[in-house]
This record gives structure tokens, C-alpha cells and sequence, in this order.
């Protein structure tokens, strides 16, 4: 019998290139996870809260990327590190209890019903009033959602604080960096 | 007939409940799309689409627990290990999926605490069920696993099938470990949850089904074990050499570093590779078969699962895969396209194929024909490729309209929601789903009737063994 219509070979090579995929991939998550960490090269700390965050075209790598400029608070309130956590953390909390990744997406993941939310803080839709009010109106919408074009948010019981919390959280998550994703969002001429 | 094998169909049987089910939610799901306002408040969209997808992980799961159970014990000629057991988490495990189905019903969300995260839902797509169920599944997992080792030590032997079986458990259980974490960061959050989601779909899955399907393959025409065995570990090598850093694909956008747009694009690249090669056996095995089995049904939904394997996962994957594409396509209709495909290519048609096997064993057919399954197939397949279809053009729609002009703002995802073509597409999803859900009619109907009237299958005396 040729070799290659012994079984045991093929398993061989089967758990061969098995164990050499699952060692790289081990590899790759411990650089990704450096990366990703708060505070970290990608991923903001979560006192960004605490600064105006735009969206700007870098000439340098061809995309867009969140920028962080100079103190704009949110609520009225300057965070310390540990505030802001604690209130992101709500955030999150607030996001999983009320399901949203089964309507809207976060970077993109989720269900498609509604529209995507990694750069909800810095919409047209929401950008549009200024300074705390921003932030404010988006609370209120939370509590309160009217009817946007064809999607009805429906009203979720969201209370005052689960609403700033869920606010915080969608400022933190606008200045990630995420490789351009979405492209062109708020450009010049797009609404 | 062995008492795990009788398990096995009582999983099987509770399987095929549970898919209509998720069709069930799935139609209703569509309707939110075309009639805007569609019970808002009450029941909202995300209630119907979490019990749909969430019905989607369990029918499938049930299935492969059902087929384990029906073949482990012809594999080792033996009853399963610890069988009384298996039986008692069977009925432990309906009852929680009732509860949660309820809960989900009629509670559907709690406020920002553990509490929800624990009783209600922890609002992770695929994994909404609440923590106590999660642990529930995680004991059935664990006891499944426990059977399945158990009885190849104590029958002291193994084979190249059950081998791959007993290793492949290992990650299936331990990935779904997943499925409790509460992380803040949603990069971090996002990262792991596609260890589970990617992982087990696209690798641990996909071995378990090829296992599935060899058994099915030596069972139902009689194929060579030496081939099957060694097509199955050519299988899991290019299924897991692709497939564990195509896990890349899944990194361009939540935050994680560049480097996983070349990974990712490039083993997606491969992954079609291994369903590729069982489209070509299967060509191979059903020419040099003239398309003939005894048991057609079960021959055709094989055939099925590797056209739609390859297809739906493979081809529909890599169109959108690739990260200069991805950019655009990523979180549209163009993936929910892709993943109704890919979920019924590579698993739903593997279980029916299964199913009807089971049926044909335990029913004491010697073979099975007839029209009802033929309709079955017909509607249940055109009903998926028409939904399949709607869903890329709307997504297609999406990702020029939507993204590359508009931008992504909120804006630009309302305005496309109201575009002639995208409700077009809706409608189309909509109808086809309704002729997917006739095809499942039809499919029970059949099922039922196996072997009662000799409708197309010819009855001989049932074989007994073990207890």
C-alpha cells in the first residue's frame, strides 16, 4: 500500500497543521489583546468621554480615523478614570440588557434592522446641536425614541442614568480606531 | 435497536420541532422589514430575530446530538455509556429551551444588571440565552462528551471517525465557555466572540458535521471506510488550516490591528478549499451511483449539504470576504444573504440527511422513495436560494448605495431602507421564506408517513440489539 492510501498519514497531517494554526493564532491574540486593551495603541481609555472626538480623513494612511481634540464634557461632568469606567461599564450593561446587537450592528456586528452605531456619537443626525446638548438630546431620544425615516425605535424603558450610561459608552466607542470602518462617514456632502 | 439509538431520534425528532420554530420567527422576522411599526412595543424586532438565530443554534445542535447518539453505538457495537443519564439532561434540556423561549416572549429584556445577564438575556447575538441556560447547556455538552468518550474506553477500541469525533469535542465544549463573559470593551468583547461564533461555525462545526457525514456516507451506500476516513482527515486538515486563522476575517473592523487584513483575507481565500473537494466527491460518488441509493431522500440531502456547503459558505463567503469588499459589505443584507445559505448548506441538509437514514433504520424500511420528499426538497431549496438571492441584492444595494455614496450616517441607512430595490428584496425575502416554509410542511408530512404506509418504502422486521 503507497503511503498515501494509509489513513495514518493523512491524520498525521491533520493534526500537524492543526497544532501549527492553533499556535500562531495563539500568538496573534496575545499581540491583538496588547493592542485592544483601554488605553492601549487602538482602543482609547475610557476617560475619552471627557474630550471632543471627530472623524477625519488622514492623508498618511488613506482612511479615516478618529481624532481626539480638547476638553468637551459630557453631561456636564469631568470623569475621573475611575467614574468614567464604571459608567461605560453601565453602558455596556444597558447594550446587552436591552439587546441591541439584535437590531442595530457595533462595528458592523450584529442584526441589520437599524442603523450601525460605532460612530453613532458623531452622526449628522446627533452631531448637529452643540456642545452638551448633543448629548442631552441623544439621552432623551434613548428614553423617549421617536420615529426615525423608516425604523421605529421602540421605547425600551431605558431610565435617565442606564441613558447617559448608554451615551458614555457610544462616545467611548467613536474614538476606536477601526482600520476607516465605515468609510466616509460624515464627510464633506454626506448626510 | 439500542436505547441510544432511540435517544438519538428523540433528539432528531426534537430537532426538527425546533427548526420550525426557527422558520417560524425567521417569517415573522421578515415582516418588520416590509411593514414598518410591525408590533413595535410589543413584540420588537430583536425578540423575533434572537429566537429565530438562537433556534437556528439549537435545531442544528440537537440535530448533531441526535445523529451522535444514533451512530456512536453501530460505530463500537455497544450501548452508549451512561445512557440513563443522557436521557434524564434530554428532557432537562427541552425544558430549558422551553423556558427560555418563554422568557424571551413574554419578559424579552430587564434593566442594566446582572440579573438580566443571569434570568433574561445577555444580549450577545447567537448567545442571548440567559447564564443559568448557558450552564445548562454546558452540563448537556459535558455529558454528551462524557457518553461518547466513555463507551470507547470501556469498549477498549476507537475508529479513525470516532477519533476525530472525540477530539473535535474538546474545543466545541470548551469555546462555548464564551458564551458567559461580560466584557466592557466591545473590541475585546467582539474578539472572543468570535472565537466562539467563527470557530465553532467555521471549524469545529464543520468537523463535526464531516463526521456526521462519513457515518452517513458508510451507512447509507456502503462507502470504504479507508477513503472515508481518509478524506475525512483531509478534511479537517484544510478545514482547520484555513479555517482557524480565516478566523482573521472576522478582525478588520473592531479595533484590532492591520496585520489581520492580510491573515484573514488570505485564508478566507482557502477556506472554499475543503468544501470544494467534497463537492467533487460527491460528483464523483453520485455519477459512478447514476444517482441511485436505496434511501434517495437521504442520498439527495447529501448531495445537497456539499453543493451547499461549497456554495452557500464557500462561494457566497469569499465573495464578501476579501477586506477591500468586506469595507463595503460588512453588516448588510449582504451577510444575513450569506449566512442563511452557509447555515443550511453546510448543516441543515447534513441533518436531514440524517434524518431520513434514522427513519429508514428504525422504521424497518428497506429503502425510500416516493413524491413528498421530492417536493420537500424542492421548496425548502428554492425557498433558501430565493432568500439567499433577495438578501444579496438588497445587500449588494446596501453596500453601494448605503456605504460607498452615502457614508454609513444614520441617514444614509434610512434612506436605503425606503429604496424601491431594497424593499423589493424585502418582499421577495418575505415570499420565499413563506415557499421554505411549505418545504418544511411538506418535510414533516413526509417524516411522518415513512414507513406507516408504505408509501414509497418497503417495511422489513426491525433488527434489535443491546438493551
Amino acid at each position: 500500500m503507497r503511503y498515501t492510501e494509509d489513513p495514518l498519514f493523512w491524520r498525521a497531517g491533520a493534526i500537524a497543521t492543526t497544532l501549527f494554526m492553533s499556535v500562531v493564532l495563539a500568538a496573534l491574540t496575545i499581540d491583538t489583546l496588547r493592542q485592544i486593551t483601554p488605553g492601549g495603541a487602538r482602543v482609547p481609555s475610557y476617560d475619552v468621554i471627557n474630550s471632543s472626538i471627530s472623524y477625519e480623513y488622514s492623508p498618511d494612511r488613506g482612511e479615516y480615523v478618529p481624532a481626539i481634540g480638547g476638553e468637551e464634557l459630557l453631561f456636564g461632568h469631568r470623569y475621573t478614570a475611575g467614574e468614567a469606567a464604571r459608567l461605560i461599564a453601565k453602558g455596556k450593561l444597558v447594550i446587552q440588557s436591552r439587546a441591541c446587537i439584535d437590531c442595530h450592528t457595533f462595528f458592523g456586528n450584529g442584526a441589520y434592522y437599524a442603523p450601525d452605531l460605532t460612530r453613532a456619537w458623531l452622526d449628522p443626525v446627533w452631531a448637529r446641536y452643540a456642545g452638551p446638548k448633543r448629548a442631552d438630546r441623544m439621552a432623551k431620544f434613548l428614553m423617549d425614541p421617536f420615529r426615525l425615516g423608516a425604523r421605529p425605535m421602540p421605547n425600551l424603558n431605558v431610565q435617565r442614568d442606564e441613558a447617559e450610561a448608554a451615551v458614555a459608552y457610544l462616545k467611548w466607542m467613536s474614538a476606536v480606531d477601526t482600520n476607516g470602518f465605515p468609510d466616509r462617514f460624515g464627510a464633506p456632502g454626506v448626510q | 435497536m439500542y436505547r441510544s439509538q432511540r435517544l438519538g431520534l428523540k433528539y432528531l425528532g426534537a430537532s426538527v420541532i425546533m427548526f420550525g420554530a426557527m422558520i417560524a420567527f425567521g417569517v415573522l422576522s421578515s415582516i418588520y422589514y416590509i411593514q414598518p411599526g410591525f408590533l413595535v412595543n410589543i413584540f420588537n424586532f430583536n425578540s423575533a430575530k434572537i429566537i429565530h438565530i438562537d433556534g437556528l443554534v439549537i435545531w442544528l445542535l440537537m440535530g448533531f446530538i441526535g445523529s451522535v447518539y444514533w451512530f456512536v453505538p453501530q460505530e463500537l457495537e455497544r450501548e452508549v455509556d451512561g445512557i440513563g443519564l443522557a436521557e434524564l439532561l434530554f428532557w432537562v434540556f427541552c425544558a430549558a429551551v422551553a423556558i427560555v423561549v418563554l422568557v424571551l416572549i413574554f419578559v424579552q429584556y430587564g434593566g442594566a444588571s446582572q440579573w438580566s445577564m443571569w434570568f433574561i438575556n445577555q444580549g450577545r447575538k447567537y448567545v442571548e440565552a440567559p447564564r443559568w441556560a448557558a450552564i445548562g447547556i454546558v452540563v448537556v455538552a459535558g455529558v454528551f462528551a462524557y457518553n461518547v468518550i466513555g463507551t470507547a474506553v470501556k469498549a477498549g477500541k476507537t475508529t479513525g471517525i470516532l477519533t476525530v469525533l472525540i477530539a473535535d469535542l474538546i474545543p466545541l465544549l470548551v469555546l462555548y465557555l464564551d458564551a458567559f463573559p461580560q466584557l466592557t470593551n466591545m473590541s475585546q468583547d467582539l474578539f472572543w466572540w468570535w472565537w466562539l461564533v467563527h470557530l465553532w461555525v467555521e471549524a469545529t462545526w464543520e468537523v463535526l458535521i464531516g463526521c456526521i457525514m462519513a457515518w452517513t456516507l458508510i451507512h447509507m451506500v456502503g462507502a470504504s471506510r479507508r477513503v472515508v476516513e481518509s478524506w475525512l482527515y483531509v478534511q479537517v486538515a484544510l478545514v482547520l488550516g484555513t479555517g482557524i486563522l480565516g478566523l482573521g476575517h472576522h478582525y478588520f473592523w473592531i479595533g484590532t490591528p492591520r496585520y489581520w487584513f492580510a491573515i484573514g483575507g488570505v485564508f478566507s481565500a482557502f477556506e472554499p478549499l475543503p468544501l470544494l473537494g467534497m463537492v467533487v466527491h460527491a460528483v464523483y460518488d453520485a455519477g459512478s451511483r447514476h444517482l441511485q441509493a436505496a434511501n434517495r431522500p437521504a442520498f439527495y440531502w447529501t448531495l445537497a449539504e456539499a453543493f451547499g456547503n461549497f456554495l452557500g459558505a464557500g462561494v457566497f463567503g469569499f465573495m464578501m470576504t476579501l477586506p477591500q469588499i468586506n469595507m463595503y459589505s460588512h453588516g448588510t443584507q449582504w451577510t444575513a444573504s450569506h449566512g442563511h445559505f452557509a447555515f443550511w448548506g453546510a448543516y441543515g441538509c447534513g441533518v436531514i440527511a440524517v434524518l431520513y437514514l434514522a427513519l429508514e433504520k428504525s422504521r424497518g424500511c428497506d429503502g425510500i422513495d416516493g413524491r413528498a420528499w421530492k417536493w420537500s426538497f424542492a421548496l425548502l431549496n428554492l425557498g433558501i436560494l430565493g432568500m439567499a438571492g433577495a438578501l444579496l441584492v438588497a445587500g449588494i444595494d446596501q453596500a453601494f448605495f448605503e456605504r460607498a455614496v452615502g457614508g454609513s450616517t444614520w441617514n444614509a441607512y434610512l434612506s436605503m431602507q425606503g429604496r424601491p430595490w431594497f424593499i423589493e428584496s424585502m418582499w421577495a425575502r418575505f415570499v420565499f421564506g413563506l415557499v421554505f416554509a411549505s418545504g418544511y410542511a411538506m418535510l414533516v408530512y413526509d417524516l411522518l408517513a415513512i414507513g406507516k404506509s408504505q408509501r414509497g418504502a418497503i417495511p422489513q422486521p426491525i433488527a434489535t440489539a443491546g438493551s
